[in-house]
């Protein structure tokens, strides 16, 4: 038998991943000599402890929110955009020039037209990954990372040969009429840099959910990436499909990536590496498995993961990128997913009846479970 | 500058950038003939130079100039090692291939920095290695008129090396027995499990090879090239060799020049401004060169190129 692709999952799979990439975590930080439940406490207390810390989380999970539902949207059409880093860094790069060009403007013309501006970018910076696959079948794997490296020195040659003053390595702020973040917000959240682009990625998060449910285009982003011969057969343009699909992916990571240049920096700098918010996105839209609710949460715990984990390294010596072990570790049981389905039937004792109803609604649980239970005849009979 | 010393200079950096990129592209050739897709080179390659620079740092003082060479064995086990991770989550317990390869190369980088500054007191980079993979000169061969000084003066012996390599997984792959058999796992496992032929062992073997040959690519990377181990010694060599690995139709030799021409686009940065025609292009344009003609070369070469039938799927064995 040969099998491909078992993307679904639930919530319980979720949660199961993250307590297991949390276990990770700890044994690693055991191993290296730290006490795991001091340095979970401290990054509890570090995300949730204080009005600042949870604006913090706020502001951190608005751009992965953006760049999750951008995976999520490229991934329903079948296709795995691992090139949102690049496109938010031309959101992040449109949006604070836009901004820039015109600093007299009143606010009302140049919030938008930076958000849009962003947006736009990042549509066309993955629209040509999109392309190239619909019409050339070029691996969207390897042309977004390609186009993320080329975003980044891009980037950074625009950002040091025409943004900044002088020798400097960051572009002015960009006027306070297109600021996300206010006094109101700072008040509230004591100087925290929580910004108005949660209102943003919320709106996000419902347009996708009536696009992929509600529209005919989100039902052919389905259809493709479920079987893509099947769509052309019934009529559907599939090339089309695919370059929208990529298109409102772009679109969000740009989204995301603007959030960061209007709300969190207020100008650009020369980044070292490509920004973060770019494959943390697609962690929490594979942890959501792609649910537009579920990335809200996923966001919110990558942003507790991320803002918590600073304080790690404040309170002890641990190094804070042990969060990133722990993100990874998440994703690889999310990826296995079959394994957690497989053990849970082999430690239930007296495994429920099979129920007609319960199969016939949810075929792929049903599948994995007669495997699973037919490796456990299996190996019974040894 | 006159011709020989432009085309020694030109040869010999194009051998360094490529040396890495031949191990890694030669890895994953092994891994896909076996039907696993593996994206993961990139992290394979990160743990790979993280682990020979680690190596060279503490041993430098005992093996003397023989420690790069040990730095590359270093690198490779360590990529096995890690590989491993790639071979269960893939063969046993039925991970989509491209998602267990990303989560590589999430988890890699953010273990090797996270062990740098557990060894280095908190530092997020190493320093600079004692003992590097430095150029030599052939004896013998770099007296041959013209040819010689180009190609084996001050030269990378590792390339070469790669280049043996390559020809030799040729050999494997083509005319072996482990190499049929592996390559009938990546085309068919349903007709290989059914002659016999155990589909897990063949494609771990193919999996773990990738992580030997990926780490040792990045070993060669880090012990040549950047000379140290931080956050930026690799950024896309893996995805490249990948690249070069389908530019090269899923064979070693094939690969092998692919990387070779990769490593062209790379050295570019380095020796662009040397060439007379184009010194005067921005050095952006050097940087951005490899990555923007690997797209192309994988939009031009797409077509004509196939993939094992098997690549990318999980195999069940029925009972």
């Amino acid at each position: 038998m040969r099998i491909k692709n078992l993307r679904f999952g639930n919530l319980w799979i979720s949660v199961t991943s993250v307590i297991l990439g949390m276990l990770v975590g700890a044994i690693i930080m055991l191993l290296s000599g730290f006490n795991p439940i001091e340095n979970y406490v401290s990054l509890f207390t570090g995300a949730v402890g204080s009005p600042n810390a949870i604006g913090e989380v706020l502001r951190e999970a608005t751009p992965l929110i953006l760049t999750g539902l951008g995976f999520a949207v490229a991934n329903s059409a079948g296709f795995f955009n691992i090139g949102l880093a690049g496109q938010a860094l031309a959101g992040w790069l449109a949006s604070v020039t836009f901004a820039l060009a015109f600093p007299h403007a009143p606010g009302f013309i140049l919030l938008p037209g930076a958000i849009l501006a962003g947006a736009i970018a990042g549509a066309l910076w993955s629209g040509i990954a999109g392309f190239l696959r619909a019409y050339f079948g070029a691996s969207e794997v390897i042309t977004t990372i390609m186009l993320n490296y080329v975003a980044l020195y891009a980037t950074n040659a625009i950002v040091k040969g025409f943004l900044a003053k002088g020798d400097g390595d960051y572009s002015p702020t960009i006027p306070v009429q297109a600021r996300l973040r206010t006094p109101f917000l700072e008040h509230l959240t004591q100087n925290s840099t929580f910004h108005w682009g949660i209102l943003v990625s919320l709106a996000a998060v419902v347009v996708v959910w009536w696009l992929m449910k509600k529209t005919t285009l989100g039902f052919e982003i389905r259809a493709v990436g479920m079987n893509e011969d099947a769509s052309r057969y019934a009529g559907m343009s599939t090339k089309r499909t695919i370059i929208s699909a990529m298109l409102i992916s772009g679109c969000l990571a740009g989204l995301g990536g603007a959030m960061e240049g209007l709300g969190n920096f207020q100008n650009i700098i020369v980044n070292t590496a490509l920004p973060s918010i770019g494959f943390d996105g697609m962690s929490v839209s594979l942890l959501a498995t792609g649910s537009p609710v579920g990335i809200v949460l996923a966001a919110l715990l990558f942003g507790m993961l991320k803002i918590g984990g600073l304080n790690i390294s404040i309170a002890s010596t641990t190094p804070p990128e042990i969060v990133d072990i722990v993100i990874a570790a998440v994703i690889f049981f999310v990826g296995a997913n079959y394994l957690i389905r497989y053990l849970s039937v082999k430690l239930r004792r007296h495994p429920r009846q099979p129920e007609a109803v319960a199969s016939d609604t949810q075929p792929e649980a049903a599948v994995a479970e007669r495997a699973a239970q037919a490796e456990e005849e299996g190996e019974d009979t040894k | 500058m006159n011709i020989t010393t432009l085309l020694l200079t030109v040869v010999s950096t194009t051998l360094v950038y490529s040396a890495p990129m031949i191990f890694t592209a030669l890895g994953g050739t092994f891994s896909e003939r076996s039907g696993i897709v593996n994206v993961g080179l990139e992290g394979i390659m990160v743990m790979g130079a993280f682990s020979s620079v680690v190596f060279n740092l503490f041993t430098a003082d005992i093996f003397g100039a023989a420690t790069p060479w040990f730095g590359l064995l270093a690198g490779g086990l360590v990529g096995v090692l890690f590989s491993l991770m790639h071979a269960v989550a893939t063969i046993n317990w039925r991970t989509d291939h491209i998602i267990s390869g990303t989560v590589l190369n999430l988890m890699a980088p953010a273990l090797g920095v996270y062990l740098t500054k557990l060894i280095f007191a908190g530092k997020g980079q190493t320093d600079i290695i004692k003992q590097p993979l430095a150029n030599v000169t052939i004896p013998g061969l770099s007296d041959i008129p013209f040819i010689g000084p180009i190609f084996f003066r001050n030269t990378s012996l590792v390339a070469y090396l790669g280049v043996f390599v390559a020809i030799f997984a040729w050999w494997v792959l083509k005319y072996t027995r482990f190499g049929l058999r592996l390559r009938s796992v990546g085309e068919h496992p349903e007709a290989a499990d059914s002659v016999g032929i155990s589909v897990y062992k063949y494609r771990y073997m193919g999996v773990m090879l990738s992580g030997l040959l990926g780490g040792i690519g990045g070993a060669i990377m880090a012990e040549s090239i950047t000379l140290n181990f931080s956050v930026s010694t690799i950024v896309g060599q893996g995805f490249m060799s990948l690249a070069a690995m389908i530019f090269g139709k899923w064979n070693p030799i094939g690969a092998m020049g692919a990387a070779i021409f990769f490593g062209f686009a790379q050295s570019l940065a380095i020796i662009g401004k040397y060439i007379p025609v184009i010194a005067n292009i921005p050095n952006v344009w050097f940087t951005l060169a490899p990555y923007l003609i690997t797209i192309i070369v994988l939009v031009a070469f797409i077509g004509k190129s196939q993939a094992p039938a098997a690549d990318g799927s999980t195999f069940v064995k029925s009972r």
